[in-house]
């Protein structure tokens, strides 16, 4: 079992003060605090091994390109992918999201088209869709989220059809927590013939997720909301699915040859080998060596361990806080369908107001929409309040948050 | 001279229907802007005199010992800017 004591000596900044309270932070779906392994890692490879990646035949460029490259082949682990040639890295979920609306979905989506868009959906997974239709005149379909936050399967399955050629979904709701069975939404959408693009932002830092039995043909997901630094993420995509994909961005590191024919006067241009075929420019380096430490915490810990540990909280939490008369929280209370996330409001205030408030007591949490302006609608709030977990948090911590929570009532 | 920009860091715009205002006071001029909004503001109310419940012209805002404020219910930037010109300087 998880010690969050012991992991807590990791973290140097759970040692600030805020206005004189111990910091407590419940902000991690936003983003999480980072190991002195990871700080460490990236230190270390400005301070010996910084170079720039691929082609170069130094001794310096030879260990970066090492590291870089293993730094794919254990992310690609972490997920059970079949190898590094699987594992983009780019600056996060949304331009993982963003290559496959542009390297498939451009060439891929035409007029009558259908992708199909879940409601719980956060800004990300929804605006590239959006704007990608207004060029190639297909059509979006947005799948129903139920009363208690859960995605309407049913409608889902009534709502796909063959001219449905992706489906966009998250694995976890970064506003309710709520895990979606996205191996059930992959299967369907193979009936009929579609791909699956799951947004892992919430799902990959805080449960064991593994593609091959997903069977998902993408998966995003960014480093820094998995104790790794900001600027790096990773999009998994199958193989032979990336294979047939035309690249993202061009440039240098994605090509393998570019040739000037005298006849034609032009360039002909041959593409690169997964995964470098999609990493044009030079690379964010050093992060992604920060994100492969980051997995290896989170390897030696659990992922076991780390869902167990949430759900523990989360579960804590929950019944906690229905001790405050004026709080309300929103979503399923099951922790077996839900990770650690709680959403709530309290009565006659605004999600900022509280979180101001909490603020004077070094309590850092979310407030407003967490980019989720769709779902807030449907549940009509104007905004919300959301506390999110992961390995550092303890039970004392939501002990003295619901007691500051208490004093706002 | 001094302007409303020496005493504010930032002003974040909340999205959505519920339109707020959050100003959050630059550090090492929290203390000050704090004193001077309470000397001109009504006090409404006092949480453990640490956050205020205030009015002042007819604005309602809820200001923090930690040096940051809500201003609710107002309907461009241009209006806060107001208000807080009248409050800190």
């Amino acid at each position: 079992m998880l010690d969050p004591y012991k992991i807590r000596e990791d973290f140097p900044i759970l040692k600030r003060k805020i206005s004189n309270h111990p910091l407590i932070y419940f902000d991690n779906a936003a983003t999480s605090q980072k190991p002195k392994q990871v700080i460490g890692a990236i230190k270390n490879f400005y301070e010996n091994h910084n170079a720039n990646v691929h082609r170069a035949v130094h001794t310096l460029s030879q260990e970066a390109s090492e590291l870089y490259e293993r730094a794919h082949e254990e992310v690609a682990s972490f997920i059970n992918a079949r190898g590094m040639e699987e594992i983009i890295f780019l600056r996060g979920t949304t331009e993982a999201i963003n290559l496959v609306a542009y390297a498939w979905g451009l060439r891929n989506l035409k007029r009558d088209d259908e992708v199909i868009v879940s409601l719980m959906e956060h800004h990300s997974n929804i605006v590239p869709w959006e704007i990608l239709s207004k060029i190639n005149e297909f059509n979006i379909k947005y799948a129903e989220v139920k009363e208690d936050g859960t995605l309407n399967y049913e409608a889902f399955e009534d709502m796909i059809s063959n001219k449905t050629k992706i489906v966009c979904i998250s694995h976890v709701s970064n506003f309710s927590g709520v895990i979606n069975d996205v191996k059930r939404v992959a299967r369907v959408a193979h009936d009929y013939g579609a791909l699956t693009l799951v947004d892992g932002a919430q799902s990959v830092p805080h449960l064991p997720v593994n593609v091959k039995d997903l069977d998902v043909d993408f998966l995003a997901f960014s480093a820094h909301k998995m104790l790794g630094p900001t600027g790096i993420g990773a999009l998994y995509g199958k193989r032979e699915v990336l294979e047939k994909m035309e690249p993202f961005q061009g440039g240098g590191e994605m090509i393998r040859e570019v040739s000037f024919d005298q006849m034609t006067r032009r360039c002909s241009i041959t593409w690169n080998d997964l995964p470098w075929k999609f990493e044009a420019g030079t690379p964010n380096i050093c992060d992604g060596i920060g994100l492969m430490e980051a997995v290896r915490y989170l390897r030696r810990v659990g992922m076991e361990d780390v869902k167990a540990h949430e759900c523990m909280l989360t579960e804590y939490a929950m019944q906690r806080m229905q001790e405050c008369q004026k709080v309300e929280i929103y979503g399923p209370r099951d922790t077996s369908i839900k990770c650690g996330i709680v959403p709530f409001n309290v009565e006659g205030l605004s999600s900022h107001d509280v979180a101001l408030f909490l603020d004077n007591y070094g309590i850092m949490i979310r407030s407003g929409f967490h980019c989720t302006q769709p779902l807030h609608q449907i549940f009509k709030l104007k905004s919300s309040t959301r506390v999110s977990f992961y390995i550092y948090n303890i039970r004392e911590e939501v002990d003295r948050f619901v007691e500051v929570l208490k004093e706002i009532e | 001279m001094l302007s409303i920009e020496d005493y504010v860091a930032r002003i974040e715009e909340t999205c959505g229907e519920e339109r707020n205002f959050i100003v959050i006071f630059k550090y090492d001029k929290k203390e000050q802007a704090v004193s001077k909004i309470l000397k001109k503001a009504k006090i409404e109310k006092s949480i453990s005199a640490i956050i205020f419940e205030l009015t002042f012209k007819g604005v309602s805002f809820r200001l923090y010992g930690t040096g940051k404020a809500i201003f609710r219910n107002l309907k461009e930037k241009s209006e806060l800017q107001n208000v807080l010109t009248d409050l800190l300087l």
